[in-house]
């Protein structure tokens, strides 16, 4: 068994679809020891989901898994069956929806679908169960526990129905939950109350989480390694710090410079990412970011970067990193020369 | 400055079930005034379902108020006639026999407002007509306002007003399918833009947009309202946003105003404790301030809008709560200069 909870190694996923084959993962590596909390940032678009359920085998057709190999908890999850899969699911990891108003059973009560999880992963007879069930409604932090149980979900309110769903994904205690947009659809001050509770479990029950989301805010407050995630690559990994203070990547960069900061004295002009996201059926060759960065080289125009490792974690997919990285080692840069290729991308 | 919005008392219900007596409404505004200066950025924050979107739709009398007067520029364009005119200190204006004066009942006819006042909706996937190209989208506006003599105008208009938001010729004749998410924020302004509007009402223009893309529309806005004099309405939950917008924030609560301030002070001097709340509530980018900032964590969700609490709505979530907040509704009052907010327990709460 390796060290490593999750251990993704170059996965590579796509969907064939009617319009032709969308490559939603380019070779992504993803590790998560025991524990941590990982967040993966990126726009809509950039895998970020689907790097998670395919852990949980939950990337069906047209979705197909063209490579790399995926370990989790001493699973293979390559070669297991559906029926093995099941078994893991909901027991080992679980996961978090982004919107709890479509991810409940309207037409069971929320006790029936909390039981339903304990009864299928455990021994516990009827009654153990439903004493299980209030346990873990007290636990996320829900009054009056007896009485929600026999409530269905449109009872409740949305803050409400997202700590039912976190009551759900943790009844088996999981080693591995992953929480996809998990505060998404609420507000602020809801959002603020299930980031504690989240945080609050995990030092309580010990479970990594894996945490996806677009918003920097929410990852910068709860995670302890962050992936940024952009057109299926992950484009730099590093722990919270390296990707706030010391960013290398130049959509990294771009990200924390366009977001308005709160605690802001005086109004900056914001610094856009110019440009608009990948078409991800016809994706350009090379970096996929190439055509949006400012820096960009006639090297990134033809060939995927390689990837540049700062330390042991800290590591980034850019040409221009490893160009710096090569020239601070004193070897050749790369053949292809450095001179701005903008004008010949622009007129693609 | 002068004012170019006025919005006095300006209530919204929307009937919810119930016959006769027992007919429910949903006071989805309840009271609200402010006004908005000409050029400058009002942004109005708060969760959902707190009114801010009726507010600007009542306020373009997209929906009918149910009560309230609102003033453009000088010109009574809805008034339902129990409000009575106050002076600028916000008492009542009375005639020589001592009456309340209050407003006529009238009602205008909107066409010629709407060629001043606009409207940018939050989703671009919807607000769109699938059937129509983008050309034709941007030009109905045009038409209907017939700002075109003939149809040459009428293209170069349009050509215009996409290379205006940063689009081209070309996509004058596509589909609005054919367009990412912020592509089509951008055609929706466009449309607003097309009848050489003073006033614009922004309903969360940003918030379908990916993060990368939020920031070229944000300086979009600023751009417009620099060269064109715009004024906004800028409606949003996101609050960073707001403040980086805004000339004015005013904060929204269960139908009521509960602050409005200068948005410097608003943010860092804010006097209302759900305003508080709510900026200790957003996640700062910032690793290291973010560990050592102290979050004021609401309890319990917000109250149904069917039956609000009695007194201050805001008192069931409310760590200054007494029994006074639940008997008496508090005045929405000025603080300071231009800082205004709605609490029984500003001194308590600073």
């Amino acid at each position: 068994m390796s060290e490593y909870l999750v251990n993704i190694e170059d996965e590579r996923l796509s969907f064939f679809t009617p319009a032709g084959e969308v490559k939603a993962l380019n070779g992504v590596t993803i590790r998560v020891k025991e524990g941590e909390v990982l967040g993966i940032v990126g726009e809509s678009g950039s895998g970020k989901s689907v790097t998670a359920y395919s852990l949980m085998g939950l990337t069906a057709y047209p979705g197909k898994l063209i490579g790399g190999q995926l370990y989790f908890n001493g699973h293979h999850i390559n070669d297991m069956t559906e029926k093995q899969m099941r078994k893991m699911r909901g027991n080992e990891v679980s996961i978090i929806f982004q919107d709890p108003m479509t991810s409940l059973n309207p037409v069971y009560t929320i006790g029936n679908q909390i039981r339903e999880v304990i009864l299928l992963h455990t021994d516990k007879t009827k009654k153990e169960a439903q004493e299980r069930a209030i346990e873990l409604l007290k636990l996320v932090g829900i009054n009056e526990p007896e009485k929600r149980l026999k409530q269905y979900p449109h009872e409740l309110s949305g803050g409400m129905r997202q700590r039912v769903m976190i009551a759900i994904a943790l009844a088996c205690e999981p080693k591995l939950l992953i929480a996809d947009e998990p505060t998404t659809a609420l507000d602020v001050t809801i959002q603020a109350q299930i980031l504690e509770l989240m945080i609050e479990l995990k030092e309580k029950l010990g479970m990594a989480i894996i945490m996806i989301t677009h918003d920097l805010g929410i990852v910068a407050s709860t995670c302890e390694r962050i992936a940024v995630m952009y057109a299926g690559n992950i484009v730099e990994y590093g722990t919270t710090e390296d990707i706030f203070y010391n960013p290398k990547h130049e959509y990294t960069k771009g990200l924390i410079r366009s977001i308005p900061r709160m605690d802001a004295k005086e109004h900056t002009r914001l610094i856009p990412i110019e440009g608009t996201p990948v078409d991800m059926l016809n994706p350009p060759k090379g970096c996929k970011f190439a055509s949006r960065c400012e820096k960009c080289m006639k090297i990134c125009l033809t060939e995927m970067p390689p990837v540049t490792q700062f330390d042991e974690i800290h590591y980034t997919q850019c040409w221009l990193n490893q160009k710096e990285e090569m020239e601070k080692n004193g070897q050749a840069a790369p053949a292809a020369d450095s001179e701005e290729a903008k004008g010949g991308a622009a007129n693609e | 400055m002068s004012e170019l919005v006025k919005v006095e008392h300006l209530k919204q219900y929307f009937p919810a079930g119930g016959f006769g007596s027992k007919k429910k409404y949903v006071k989805a505004v309840d009271d609200v005034s402010f006004s908005i200066q000409k050029g400058e950025t009002l942004g109005l924050v708060g969760e959902s379902g707190c009114g801010k979107t009726t507010t600007g739709r009542s306020l373009l009398r997209l929906y009918e108020p149910t009560a309230g007067r609102i003033t453009y520029e000088d010109r009574v364009i809805f008034d339902s006639g129990d409000v009575p005119y106050t002076d600028e200190s916000g008492n009542s204006e009375k005639d020589q026999n001592g009456n309340i004066k209050y407003g006529k009942k009238t009602a205008v006819n909107m066409l010629p407002y709407r060629r001043k006042m606009q409207i940018v909706f939050q989703d671009p996937y919807a607000s769109l007509d699938p059937r129509m190209t983008v050309g034709d989208i941007v030009g109905e506006a045009i038409d209907i306002h017939k700002l075109a003599p003939s149809k040459k105008e009428r293209y170069q208009r349009i050509i215009e007003l996409l290379e205006c938001v940063g689009l081209n010729s070309e996509h004058a004749n596509r589909y609005p399918h054919e367009f990412s998410g912020g592509q089509r924020q951008r055609v929706g302004i466009a449309r607003a833009l097309a009848v050489d509007p003073q006033f614009i009402v922004c309903d969360e223009p940003i918030s379908a947009l990916d993060v990368s893309i939020q920031a070229q529309v944000v300086n979009m806005f600023e751009d417009l309202q620099e060269s064109m004099g715009l004024t906004y309405l800028f409606i949003a939950h996101d609050l960073s946003v707001v403040k980086h917008i805004s000339n004015r924030i005013g904060v929204m609560y269960l139908g009521k105003l509960v602050e409005l301030a200068d948005s410097y002070e608003l943010c860092f001097h804010s006097v209302h404790p759900y305003t508080r709340s709510l900026i200790s509530a957003i996640p700062i980018a910032d690793p290291v301030t973010a560990r050592n900032s102290k979050r004021i964590v609401l309890e319990g969700d917000v109250p149904s809008p069917l039956n609000p609490p009695s007194g201050c709505r805001f008192r069931t979530r409310c760590p200054y709560a007494t029994e006074q907040c639940a008997a008496e509704e508090p005045v929405f009052r000025e603080v300071s200069k231009g800082h205004f907010a709605a609490c029984h327990h500003l001194d308590k709460v600073n």
